[in-house]
């Protein structure tokens, strides 16, 4: 045990907590064992008559929280057949992920165009940098949802609107990172870069970007942790498609059991995103 | 005893190269050698002054001549002006007043016919060690194909000894190695004038050496002419043809008196000198007590 790799044993005790978890919350999804004492002393007619206002007394009393072996069997059926479509209510969790997904990159990717090249006018120069500051300390504080109903009014689209709220979210982290990461070059490298007269546009693109790029993707993280954040409350408003109006819907149907399942794979997609800016961000951090 | 100093010193002159007005002036304990010289001159700087508070400038009327080939260093204490005389020789300052002249033109700006070798080496760590002087070569001659750069750049990487390290990052190397690396970008632009701002400064004294050594064979085989910033007495002797003392700006009598150019000293040591035999030499003594004195004494009060 001793002589385990710190990996090994840190995956030993993530199991037990997994499993204590597990075994928690399947006692506490348990049917009370109410059901022979209840009618323990009843008639015959009076049993009857329970049963007719609909309070049944031998029936096996529930919590309505779903046990862990009910939403395996859902993940596995819903993981069996991701793709299916049967009318605007029934698609399968690929396709509504699908939505979510290409939300999340299409507004992402605009704020991209937006944020990277903003960045850079800011970060270069000192003015602009004075100047842009009030605008960014309001605007970066509004909750991205706030902006729904004025999106929802000019865009006349829900889809479009959820992209915008996206696009609009994303925006800052990267704004502000790829500022402070362009101004924060070393003054060294750009003397470098001057005194080989290199043009303007290369000097850009292979001194100062690749300088700031390891501050401008840890801009781009966060952002794309705030962009999956906020697309489930997003569709949750819009409806239609999407993981969030999946998860809304499976409400609606009280079925806990499809909400619990979304929750896992909400996190679990949000998981995947984030390791891959970290390998990204992994690939453009030099040693000094 | 000053004068002393001086007879001792012209008399060790002899294997000198030939002086300019300037150098001869040198050894005239002049204040203010503020005389131009012809326009033969490679490179010429005129009464240049810098000023960050109006009525105490750092330094003022600081002129002096380099020829082609020389080795000049420049020597004086911290805030005298050293390194913004020679940023404005990279064009990467500009002067308060005064100008410079290099082959008869005015520098205006930064340009690839003078190259710089940083104090602090400034390779871009995310490349390789061919990747920054690539990126050198490609900006001097862009419309070179990839093999003619390729070839370009290895030789240079050999001139300093670091084959066996070119397709290392910057991180991986010692100072000394990356210093070696900065040079060899400097000398890779082929530029009409080599600047270095204190090149060896943060290096250990047997680096430091060696290096040394590396670079006077350099700009030995390459006639390259080169400007020094050092702190190094011994490394001025060894490496320069001359040294420019500078002295700090100060108060005297209540009056604040600007730093500037207080005194060129030729090196009379004969050229094909070494490191190993310096102190042998005749005149070495003089020529290092000279200086020693004009830092410790002089440098502040001139």
């Amino acid at each position: 045990m001793k002589h385990m790799h710190l990996h090994a044993r840190a995956a030993l005790v993530s199991m037990l907590m997994f499993l204590v978890l597990l075994g928690a919350w399947q006692l506490s999804a348990s049917p009370a064992a109410v059901g022979s004492a209840a009618t323990a002393g009843m008639t015959a007619e009076e049993i009857e008559y329970q049963k007719m206002m609909g309070k049944d007394p031998g029936a096996v009393k529930s919590t309505g929280f779903p046990p862990p072996l009910d939403v395996g069997k859902a993940i596995v059926t819903h993981l069996a057949d991701p793709f299916y479509d049967k009318g605007p209510n029934d698609k399968g969790i690929g396709i509504q992920l699908a939505h979510s997904l290409a939300r999340v990159g299409l507004g992402f990717v605009l704020a991209m165009l937006v944020a990277l090249p903003l960045g850079f006018v800011i970060g270069m120069s000192p003015l602009m940098q004075k100047a842009f500051d009030p605008f960014v300390q309001v605007l970066k504080p509004i909750s991205p949802l706030a902006w729904m109903p004025l999106a929802l009014y000019t865009l006349k689209d829900s889809n479009v609107s959820g992209i915008f709220v996206i696009f609009i979210c994303s925006i800052w982290p990267m704004l502000i990172n790829t500022a402070f990461g362009v101004a924060a070059v070393k003054r060294d490298w750009l003397n470098v870069a001057s005194t080989l007269e290199v043009r303007p546009l290369r000097k850009a693109l292979r001194v100062i970007l690749p300088a700031a790029a390891p501050t401008i993707v840890t801009g781009m993280r966060i952002s794309m942790g705030i962009a999956w954040l906020v697309i489930v409350a997003a569709e949750m408003l819009v409806g239609g498609t999407g993981v969030g109006y999946f998860v809304w819907n499976e409400w609606n149907n009280l079925s806990l059991v499809n909400v619990i399942f979304a929750v896992l794979l909400i996190g679990v997609v949000g998981m995947l995103l984030d390791l891959a800016f970290a390998q990204l961000q992994k690939a453009v951090t030099y040693v000094e | 005893m000053w004068s002393d100093t001086q007879d001792r010193l012209r008399g060790a002159l002899a294997p000198a190269l030939p002086m300019s007005d300037v150098q001869a002036r040198g050894g005239e304990h002049s204040a203010n050698p503020s005389r131009t010289t012809a326009m033969t001159a490679f490179l010429k700087i005129e009464r240049l002054a810098k000023a960050y508070q109006q009525d105490r400038p750092v330094f003022t009327d600081v002129s002096f001549t380099l020829d082609k080939g020389e080795f000049v260093c420049i020597i004086g204490h911290s805030g005298c002006g050293k390194t913004t005389i020679l940023n404005v020789l990279a064009g990467l300052d500009t002067a308060s007043a005064g100008h410079a002249f290099m082959d008869g033109r005015e520098i205006a700006g930064p340009s690839l016919e003078r190259g710089v070798v940083f104090q602090s080496h400034a390779l871009m760590p995310w490349l390789t060690v061919r990747q920054n002087i690539a990126f050198a070569v490609q900006s001097r001659w862009p419309d070179w194909r990839a093999a003619q750069v390729q070839a370009h750049v290895e030789k240079h990487v050999a001139m300093v000894g670091l084959l066996h390290a070119i397709d290392k990052k910057p991180s991986q190397l010692s100072g000394g190695m990356k210093q070696r690396v900065g040079i060899a970008r400097a000398f890779s632009i082929q530029p009409k004038m080599l600047l270095l701002d204190e090149p060896f400064g943060a290096l250990d004294a047997l680096t430091r050496g060696t290096i040394q050594d590396e670079l006077m064979g350099i700009v030995r085989q390459t006639q390259q002419t080169v400007f020094m910033i050092t702190h190094d007495v011994d490394e001025a002797i060894l490496l320069s043809d001359r040294i420019l003392l500078m002295s700090n700006g100060h108060e005297e009598d209540g009056r604040y008196v600007p730093g500037g150019l207080a005194e060129v000293v030729v090196n009379p040591l004969p050229r094909d000198r070494s490191r190993a035999q310096l102190h042998h030499l005749p005149g070495y003594y003089a020529l290092r007590n000279h200086i020693v004195d004009f830092l410790v004494s002089r440098a502040r009060a001139h």
